[in-house]
């Protein structure tokens, strides 16, 4: 840090910071500050009324089950390329992370187009899925799928370079010792990663639940089944129930703050590991 | 610290298994299905699909969600280098709570920042009811898609900036004041030219996430063909009119785009790099 | 330019730098300031730079009091331990950047300061790597360009902190002799931190042994090995 007297002039910073202030307050408290108003309104009563209506409540349950499945496959997903990746050596590593990275860089209505393409009623499989009475578009499958493809990278982009950075030294040690393979990953490198899978699983988690684009796309909107919470509330807002579609929303909201406040007391608690990393 | 590198033939188990679900979990998630927009996009004949991808109602769609998203990325950078230079540098009462907030874009579900920023620049909103009076509306109007997209791009260009910073050195910065340069001279000669690499790289997450975006934009724009319609609200269309080769069209040339910023952010990278050495 | 230091005191949150040093050198002279870590010789280098604030105590250059003066104004040249090269210049922008950045009216034509990039590219023995960054060079060459563009100004007072602390045994004796010579050469007033007793004894003309924010001795090198004031320059010198 520059000695004190180099810096710029109190006054200076002074303005600076009242600057940044004012603008992460307009940028980011307004609208968070905005859901909770408008959510609460009309009072208590008409917030608990909206959350608690048979159709919130389906929505509430359908992310929930969605996250529930989602989370852990791209968990159980992560660990494997990340393990692959980092403990090994092979040609096109480069492009497989790149490959890996790819759904951060499609939008999430092209994400539940793939699968439209793929297993709508016009699409590929779609009359083979007809004739067995399969249904993955309009129903669980779909939005699951939908939100697997969005969530995909999560957790493997935060294990690869923690795995990377802790290198083999560990495990070979466990192995030389006589633990079997599998013994090794539970014993040695789960603990070491931690920090780094929590992290990831929070992130993978919190995209999960919230996420609209590519699940509007593959879902029926049909209320109190293929509902999500996130396109609940734009059912809501549709029908200009706003006070509902708040209520709702507000949910999703006070779910972002729980997972900036486990964010930062993750990095808090983990910071040395973090800082090993970068 | 990393021990030597082994090839398959290491004793290290697992390589098979977790290369194996590796790949052929992210054929079946992520290669397969979009290949699926490259195949139907064509799937109609070349023509079919410039008329799709290259109509005039389309055209205007690409203007309005990559012109907002450049805009809003260029906003974010003048106000991310900011914010990260008064987090990295100060320190004052609240800066642990205002690092934490700069997530809230990541965290918040799109559709709920959506609904909440048109409630905010609507003209019955606390914003909206000071700006529109003054002639400039916000909500329904291009200009509330980049009102959106900068809620949405503001955590990229922060991120990315602030390890830079962290990381410059002091040194660097007394001995250019120990040659004569005022502060600003300072900034714009000395600090301001490091940087740059990384405030590039923000501007392209930014902007590729703002491109693409949808929940949070579709409600603040107005949503009017031709005028203020986003390009991923233009896909939704097609396939509600059961167009699949059409919404692939499109998504096809939103995809390629995608890419090529993804290979420019790559090179990007690689400059960083060899600065920094 | 004769250095005159008074009663200079610092402390670092309860941690006490320098206790009530006082000091005077002559014009010409190359001084050093020798110590152990903590013995606060940098930081004492640092308030003759502008860079840290005396809590007490005055700094005069000649007959200026130039305890309150910015680093800029005080007509010195840094060196920093690590060279503090701007890595996004070349060579010859690094070392004309003190002259780059004077006011339009005090500015010498671009011409004149190419000359002068010439001038004291040929001074430290790097004649033709003006276009080179600082990434392309070796350590000991990183260092001369880091002298050079300290010396832009024409500086009366040279400041150098442990300038070859990084650099390897061979590189250190060829700029060590380089050194006294641009000294000689160009009439400076040199001050360097060193904890190298070889170095500073090498060197300086006088030197000043600090232990924990006190000057323990300050005298010719001879005169500080025949007669050690005290137990800890007798023991420091052993």
């Amino acid at each position: 840090m520059t000695a004190a007297g180099l810096r710029e002039p109190p006054a200076a910073k002074a303005l600076l910071i009242l600057a940044a202030l004012a603008y992460v307050a307009l940028m980011l408290l307004l609208p968070l500050g905005a859901v909770m108003y408008e959510a609460l309104r009309k009072g208590w009563g008409l917030w608990h009324a909206a959350v608690t209506e048979p159709d919130a409540l389906a929505s509430i349950k359908l992310t929930l089950i969605v996250a529930a499945i989602t989370v852990p496959l791209n968990t159980v997903f992560g660990i494997a390329a990340a393990w692959a990746i980092a403990k090994f050596d092979f040609p096109g590593k480069a492009a497989l992370i790149a490959l890996i990275e790819l759904p951060f860089s499609v939008s999430p209505v092209v994400s539940g187009l793939v699968f439209v393409l793929l297993f709508g009623a016009q699409g590929w499989l779609g009359p083979w899925l007809d004739a067995h009475d399969i249904h993955i578009i309009f129903a669980l499958p779909g939005l699951v799928l939908a939100t697997v493809f969005v969530t995909f990278p999560f957790v493997a982009r935060q294990l690869i370079p923690l795995m990377s950075a802790q290198g083999r030294a560990d495990e070979e040690a466990a192995l030389t010792l006589g633990a079997s393979g599998w013994q090794t990953f539970w014993r040695v490198t789960l603990p070491n990663i931690r920090f780094g899978l929590l992290y990831g699983v929070l992130l993978c988690n919190a995209r999960a639940m919230g996420e609209f684009g590519a699940v509007s796309v593959v879902s029926g909107h049909i209320r109190g089944q293929t509902n999500t919470m996130p396109l609940q509330v734009e059912a809501l807002y549709n029908d200009y129930d706003f006070v509902a579609a708040f209520a709702v929303a507000s949910l999703l909201a006070l779910l972002a703050l729980v997972t900036l406040a486990l964010k930062s007391a993750l990095e808090w608690r983990y910071r040395h590991e973090l800082s090993a990393v970068h | 610290m990393a021990s030597a590198p082994a090839s398959r033939s290491t004793p290290l188990p697992g390589f098979g298994l977790s290369l194996g679900v590796t790949v052929l979990w992210l054929s079946l998630i992520v290669l397969i299905p979009l290949s699926a927009v490259f195949v139907r996009s064509g799937s109609e004949g070349w023509h079919n699909f410039w008329a799709a991808a290259g109509s005039s109602r389309a055209l205007a769609a690409y203007r309005l969600s990559f012109g907002a998203a450049a805009l809003a990325a260029l906003i974010n950078c003048i106000f991310g280098l900011l914010v990260a230079w008064v987090l990295v540098r100060y320190r004052f009462a609240g800066r642990r709570l205002l690092s934490a907030l700069i997530d809230l874009p990541f965290a918040l579900p799109t559709a709920v920042a959506g609904i909440a920023l048109t409630a905010l620049y609507a003209d019955t909103g606390i914003i909206g009811r000071i700006l529109e009076p003054a002639g400039f509306p916000v909500a329904y109007k291009p200009a509330g898609v980049v009102v959106a997209l900068t809620f949405i791009g503001l955590p990229f260009v922060v991120r990315t900036v602030e390890p830079v910073l962290a990381e410059a050195s002091s040194e660097v910065e007394e001995a250019a004041l120990t040659l004569g340069a005022t502060r600003l001279q300072t900034f714009s000669r000395v600090i301001l030219p490091t940087i740059v690499p990384a405030l590039a790289t923000g501007f392209a997450l930014a902007f590729a996430r703002g491109a693409g975006e949808y929940g949070s934009v579709i409600f603040i724009a107005g949503n009017v063909p031709f005028k203020s319609e986003i390009a991923p609200l233009l896909i939704i269309t097609q396939l509600e009119e059961y167009s699949y080769a059409g919404a692939a069209a499109i998504a096809c040339v939103m995809l390629l785009i995608s890419f090529a910023v993804l290979l420019l952010l790559n090179l990007l990278q690689h400059w960083q790099q060899r600065r920094v050495g | 330019m004769s250095i005159r230091v008074e009663h200079v005191s610092k402390s670092f949150s309860a941690y006490p730098a320098l206790r009530d040093v006082s000091l005077t050198m002559n014009d010409r002279e190359f001084v050093a300031l020798l110590g152990p870590s903590g013995s606060g010789k940098t930081t004492l280098l640092r308030i003759l730079a502008g860079l840290e604030a005396p809590e007490s105590g005055s700094v005069w250059f000649g007959k200026r009091d130039v305890t309150g003066d910015k680093p800029a104004s005080r007509g010195i040249g840094f060196v920093f331990q690590h060279y503090a090269l701007f890595g996004h210049m070349t060579v010859a922008e690094n070392i004309a950047f003190g002259l780059d950045v004077m006011r339009r009216s005090a500015r010498p034509s671009k011409r004149d300061i190419a000359a002068r990039v010439e001038q004291l590219l040929e001074l430290v023995q790097l004649p033709g790597l003006g276009k080179r960054y600082p990434s392309q060079l070796s350590g000991g060459q990183r260092q001369r360009v880091a002298l050079a563009r300290a010396l832009a100004r024409e500086p009366r007072i040279l400041l150098l902190d442990e300038p070859f602390g990084a650099l390897d045994a061979k590189v250190r004796r060829e700029l060590r002799v380089a050194l006294r010579q641009i000294h000689d050469e160009l009439g400076l007033t040199s001050i360097f931190v060193t904890h190298d007793q070889e170095e500073a004894f090498a060197l300086a003309d006088r030197v000043a042994l600090l232990n924990q924010g006190r000057i323990e001795q300050f005298a010719a090198p001879a005169e500080m090995q025949s007669g050690p004031a005290s137990a800890f320059v007798r023991e420091f010198l052993d």
